[in-house]
């Protein structure tokens, strides 16, 4: 059951908009600090650009993909009618301003001051203002999502609660709590400078809020990939779900160790304490537990499905899989990807290792790996699953899918593995140009100009991904039958009381939190001598 | 949140999920705290009590030693882009009085043909800096040192005001606009210069810092080199002088050359 078409399409789009116009500013980046383009001649718009790529991509994009496919997965896998529509109405309206009111400030030059803050640079207040309402906006998603579960439950006690609904659910809590992180950051320390009230802040103490949502926004943007990996992929592909308690468990302990790991993004900082950094890091660590459950139960789902269409042996159900299905690409691609990014995110989260790397360019390799790569080429396969439920007509020029699917994966191959090698090679990141003719960078300028093409590569794609969603506009109206997700080969009777519902997860995350955040928060709020002057960006211009 | 049938201590999931949990932490916590900084060859912690606070990140006491005192004095001015904006009307005329000592090198309107800096439309907390830096020796200069001796603190609020409130004028350019050279617009990466013009005028404005176009470029010169030989050195944390230092002539020169035929960014903006 799809009622709220309109919303959901209203989420999608304004999502693939905004995309698209960051893609555009990050192959411009990826261009002009190539030796592919003379240095920048204001190395400000460059800053400006990437505010503007961040913010976009990191706040606005993937927070309305999840909020739109949430408020689907609620209606098709409840079976009930949203609830709250004109509240889930409300909170579109907030990230929709909350985007224009950071967007434009950053536009002019007010607020270069890249998408995590970086205290003590200061912007235009209106930036962090924007960026406040569009948390806001999707917190109302949050408890919409919520309170559709509690309906579901009190009609259907005792019945499990739907896999994908579960999954949302969790996704949901998650992204509720690891918000806070950067909203008290931006409430109590950035928005108080940025309008004037005080001309100091505590920088130590906002890179360790920060670093509450910086990590866990991750497995945020990553919950409807792995949902798409879980629900999407065995039915389009006619297999089932490996197993329902697997799934479960992987989601219950994102949710549990997704969040209090952050503080390995401060391995550099002083300010925080070596056994802080130890514990984060073993936290961290023990994210690999539901990635490879996950790698594990999807690898059986599809195997499931080759050995159905007829596959043989210890490999043959590989080659019986529907390699031309859109959705079986990408998620192949996708698989490739996250196993990449997933090996380079090990060094990232050791103590050691990263120490080789810190603030590298392979860090922004990594990401973009990730989050570019396996996470956003599953944000296509939902939209190419999902569209014609939405839109009432078919996306019928599969070729030109897969045309596209190929072209991300390609180029994101191309543009994040130099990436990598320049960051091991020492080139540093947020750097508007480089003197590759100096002896020491000239080893990374081949390299970086075969990124950049990658990065016209991926733009490509991106004008693909458009061209298939416009056509399909224009395609004749059809029937469409009802959306559902893949079930499990032992679909559950009853589950237990702990794995139908997010109370203990949510108590667990709360209490790993306050281990894990505690101490260093309060610490770097109570002493002295931590706050240093703001740093105003476009003050005097 | 869930209305399932509430969640006990008794449920074996509760227990073995909290217990799990906790062990991790509490694995961690020994290894992290207590193992780990009494086991590293480099660990400076004398005792177990050492090095759980030194795991923890609590701040250890500075040694003894007094920090080794400058043989020179160092500014203490601290610069905020706010500072001194907004000046009122009195101020403002008490320093056109009070300016009419500096007008002899500085010029009447704020624009000078003595090589000495247009302070016409210079930010006031960069007057007001230089002012406080002469009178209490960080920066000295035969001729200014005595005339801000005199000065009382407002004096020298009075005179940035007014000259900040003064137009900034288009000043004399026998050179004629030159493009902008790279230590401008790019700096040096690899020896660590920023562009001077992130700071300076051109690109951005950074608070404490003055605008430069239309400066002589005989003193902007000589300035660098001050800072360079380390003759001036009441920079902020010492960042002039490290980039003049690494600064080569010829790029002193470009730089000077550059804004000394640059017209005031006011002007530009009517210009364009």
């Amino acid at each position: 059951m799809l009622n709220s078409r309109r919303l959901i399409l209203a989420h999608f789009w304004l999502a693939f908009l905004v995309f698209g116009m960051a893609l555009v500013l990050g192959a411009w980046q990826m261009f002009v600090r190539s030796p592919l383009h003379t240095w920048i001649s204001d190395p400000e718009l460059y800053y400006r650009s990437v505010t503007a790529h961040g913010a976009i991509m990191g706040y606005v994009f993937p927070t309305l993909i999840a909020m739109g496919f949430g408020y689907a997965i609620s209606e098709s896998s409840l079976g009930q009618p949203l609830i709250g529509p004109r509240w889930a109405w409300a909170g579109f309206g907030l990230v929709l301003v909350g985007a224009v009111m950071a967007i434009t400030p950053v536009s002019l030059g007010r607020a270069s001051v890249l998408y995590t803050f970086y205290p003590p640079l200061i912007g235009n207040p209106f930036y962090y203002i924007g960026v406040v309402l569009v948390v806001v906006g999707s917190w109302i998603w949050v408890a919409l999502m919520s309170i559709n579960l509690g309906a579901w439950k009190r009609a259907n006690p005792g019945r499990p609660v739907p896999l994908p609904m579960f999954a949302n659910v969790a996704g949901s809590y998650l992204w509720a709590w690891t918000a806070v992180g950067a909203a008290l950051e931006l409430v109590l320390q950035l928005i108080p400078v940025a309008l004037g009230m005080t001309s100091t802040i505590n920088v130590g103490l906002a890179r360790v809020f920060f670093s509450w949502t910086l990590h866990a926004i991750v497995y945020f943007w990553l919950i409807p990939t792995y949902i798409a990996y879980y629900t999407i992929l065995p039915r389009a592909i006619g297999g089932r779900i490996y197993s329902d308690t697997m799934m479960r468990l992987a989601f219950i302990a994102f949710l549990v160790v997704a969040m209090p790991i952050g503080i390995h993004h401060t391995f550099g900082d002083p300010q925080v304490g070596a056994g802080f950094k130890f514990i984060h890091s073993t936290f961290t660590a023990l994210v690999a537990v539901p990635t490879l459950m996950t790698v594990f139960t999807i690898c059986a789902s599809v195997e499931i499905a080759g050995r159905l269409r007829g596959g043989q042996g210890l490999f043959g159900w590989l080659a019986a899989l529907p390699w031309k299905n859109p959705i079986m690409l990408a998620a192949a691609f996708s698989f490739v990807m996250l196993g990449f990014g997933g090996a380079g995110g090990l060094i990232n989260m050791s103590y050691q290792l990263d120490a080789t790397v810190h603030n590298t360019q392979w860090v922004t390799g990594h990401f973009h790996l990730i989050f570019a790569g396996a996470i956003v080429i599953m944000y296509f396969a939902i939209a190419y699953d999902l569209w014609p439920h939405l839109t009432g007509r078919a996306l019928a020029d599969v070729a030109l899918m897969r045309a596209q699917l190929w072209l991300w994966f390609v180029g994101i191959i191309v543009t994040t593995f130099p990436w990598h090698w320049v960051g091991i090679l020492g080139m540093p990141r947020r750097m508007a140009y480089f003197d590759y003719s100096a002896p020491m960078l000239s080893a990374t300028a081949f390299p970086v100009a075969i990124s950049a093409f990658g990065a016209f590569i991926v733009l490509a794609s991106g004008v693909l991904f458009f061209a298939v969603l416009i056509r399909g506009q224009a395609a004749p109206r059809m029937e469409t039958e009802p959306y559902r997700f893949a079930t499990a080969v032992h679909p559950p009777v009853a589950v237990p009381a702990a794995l139908n519902g997010l109370g203990l997860w949510v108590a667990l995350m709360l209490g790993l939190t306050i281990t894990n955040y505690g101490y260093p928060i309060l610490q770097l709020a109570f002493r002295p001598g931590g706050a240093v002057p703001a740093v105003y960006v476009g003050a005097q211009r | 949140m869930s209305d399932e049938a509430p969640l006990s201590l008794k449920d074996p999931w509760v227990v073995r999920s909290v217990a799990a949990v906790a062990a991790i932490f509490a694995g961690a916590t020994i290894l992290g705290f207590a193992v780990l900084p009494l086991v590293q060859t480099n660990a400076r912690a004398s005792g177990l009590w050492d090095a759980i606070c030194s795991a923890a990140g609590v701040v250890r006491e500075p040694t003894s030693q007094k920090p080794i005192e400058p043989d020179f004095k160092i500014s203490p001015a601290v610069m905020t882009p706010d500072m001194l904006r907004g000046a009122d009307a009195d101020s403002i005329g008490r320093g056109a009085t009070l300016a009419q000592q500096c007008a002899i090198c500085h010029g009447p309107t704020g624009v000078s043909r003595a090589d000495s800096p247009n302070l016409a439309g210079q930010y006031p907390a960069v007057i007001y800096k230089q002012l406080e830096d002469f009178q209490m020796g960080a920066r000295v200069n035969a001729i200014m040192t005595p005339f801000a001796l005199r000065l009382s603190g407002q004096d020298m609020i009075d005179l940035a005001s007014y000259y900040a409130y003064l137009p900034r004028l288009p000043a004399y350019h026998p050179a004629g606009l030159l493009p902008a050279p790279r230590i401008v617009i790019n700096g040096a990466p690899l020896r660590n210069i920023a562009p001077c013009g992130a700071c300076h005028g051109a690109l951005d404005n950074k608070a404490g810092s003055p605008w430069l176009e239309g400066q002589s470029a005989v003193y902007i010169k000589s300035q660098l080199q001050a800072f360079a030989s380390g003759e001036r050195r009441n920079d902020i944390s010492e960042q002039m002088r490290n980039v003049a230092r690494r600064m080569t002539p010829e790029e002193i020169e470009e730089a000077a050359q550059y804004y000394a035929s640059q017209p005031s960014p006011d002007v530009r903006s009517v210009s364009h």
